[in-house]
């Protein structure tokens, strides 16, 4: 199978990848093309020319920033899972991470070119959405900051205009005994999810729940965030009793679709269990 | 820039050491530029969606499924095939582990799974079997039920670290 014909671009610049993009109304970005170069071969997706970004400088590295993390958006998943800060600060990406895909497409496929692909199916999305990632979008008026509620807009959509390229994902420092997890279901190891849930703590003393977030994946057109399950754990204590009432509470907001994977009803079963396992799991990493 | 029009451009890389160029649409697939013009027929088209793993080379070092990568993004890269591993007529401890091991049968997925299986042992000379199982993962063998590939990914680790040290 070989794509619809393209031309292609490998340019020397961000500014110059941008004004590509603009000259093209048909273009994409290749950031790694894990997802896309499939899609096109399979000609659900026919740009009439790509932007590979892959080679520009500068744009792959992890760095502490003080308050947050700055991750360059053309980092691979296997120096994601290599890097010791988000495994153990940012445990849910590191989670995600680990399970996207194989070693092959880990060693190819980039951080920004998964969260650009914006695939409700997809593991980082629902990582990054629990974690509240920031994302630094670049565009011809210099860059602006998107909050990952404001950044997956639907299925394949995200906040990044045509022109524009996502540069950087920020990841702020959690407070002291706080921790993450992200779990999923598959049939095979290298499937689609069938369903995926992130979840992330903070406590205090006796377990006594801080904050919550609770992140949904092959929940609806985009991640989601369990809202009501979120807010009825704030100031209880975390047992398997409140932890089993935000479960149920979770798959409430969630809208699983029927597949050839999973019927709807197993896919909702699924978003309970798992939100019960993935909170159980970050509240024992705690420290 | 590096910029392609449609219908051909030339790519240069070195494949197995050796610099080669070619003339290629932007949409070749790195993995026919590798069988139909570089005439490397030993990396071999199983799935091509990605999913199979037969056609994983090693690009700049790290393993990558060619049927999932352009040519023109191998532009500059060093490409290592299966047709680079033996010295001559002296097989490569990992071809050797898994000749004495059966670690193929039919011989469909050996080209991807001897790419996958040295680059782990490049990284994890000593891992242990559920590591082997996991580095593999990206390959998918109908033969074998993969217990002898362990198996061989396995004896090539232990002879890879006994050469080096001999050789040391």
């Amino acid at each position: 199978m070989i794509p619809k014909s393209f031309d292609y671009y490998a340019p020397a610049s961000l500014d110059e990848a941008m004004r590509l993009l603009g000259e093209h109304e048909e273009a994409k970005v290749l950031a790694g093309g894990q997802s896309l170069l499939p899609m096109m071969k399979l000609r659900l997706a026919a740009p009439t020319a790509l932007v590979d970004i892959t080679k520009l400088p500068g744009l792959s590295y992890v760095r502490d920033e003080g308050g947050h993390l700055a991750i360059g958006a053309l980092i691979t998943h296997d120096a994601v899972e290599h890097d010791r800060t988000i495994k153990e600060r940012f445990t849910a990406i590191h989670d995600a991470v680990v399970r996207i895909g194989d070693q092959q497409v880990r060693n190819v496929g980039t951080i920004g070119g998964s969260a650009c692909h914006a695939d409700p199916a997809a593991d980082l999305p629902t990582a990054l959405l629990v974690l509240d990632a920031q994302f630094v979008i670049r565009g011809r008026e210099g860059p602006r900051v998107v909050p990952a509620r404001d950044f997956f807009v639907d299925v394949f959509a995200t906040a990044v205009g045509h022109d524009e390229i996502l540069t950087e994902i920020r990841l702020a420092y959690p407070p002291p005994r706080s921790a993450s997890a992200y779990v999923k279901h598959s049939l095979r190891e290298a499937d689609f999810a069938i369903a995926m849930v992130g979840a992330a703590v903070t406590v205090g003393d006796g377990d006594v729940c801080i904050d919550a977030r609770i992140g949904l994946g092959s929940a609806g057109p985009t991640p989601l965030r369990a809202t009501s399950a979120e807010q009825y754990l704030g100031g209880k204590v975390l047992d398997d009793e409140t932890i089993e009432k935000a479960a149920e509470m979770a798959v409430e907001g969630a809208d699983p679709p029927s597949d050839v994977h999973g019927s709807r009803e197993y896919r909702q079963e699924m978003i309970k269990t798992l939100t019960r396992r993935s909170l159980k799991l970050a509240l024992s990493r705690v420290k | 820039m590096q910029r392609a029009k449609s219908e051909a451009t030339k790519v240069a890389m070195k494949v197995n050491g050796k610099q080669v160029d070619g003339t290629v649409e932007p949409r070749t697939l790195l993995v026919n530029f590798i069988r139909d013009d570089l005439g490397l027929t030993g990396t071999h088209v199983g799935c091509d969606t990605g999913h199979c793993g037969a056609c994983t080379v090693m690009v700049d070092g790290k393993t990558s499924k060619s049927c999932m990568v352009l040519a023109v993004q191998a532009q500059g890269a060093e490409i290592l095939t299966v047709e680079g591993l033996a010295q001559g007529d002296e097989l490569h401890p990992i071809q050797e582990a898994f000749w004495k091991n059966h670690g193929l049968q039919c011989g469909f997925c050996t080209p991807g799974l001897l790419m996958s299986g040295l680059y782990l042992l490049q990284r994890n000379p000593d891992p242990t079997d559920e590591e082997i199982r996991r580095g593999i993962e990206g390959n998918l063998c109908r033969c074998t039920g993969y217990v002898n590939v362990v198996k061989s990914v396995r004896a090539a680790a232990k002879s890879m670290r006994e050469g080096r040290e001999g050789g040391a």
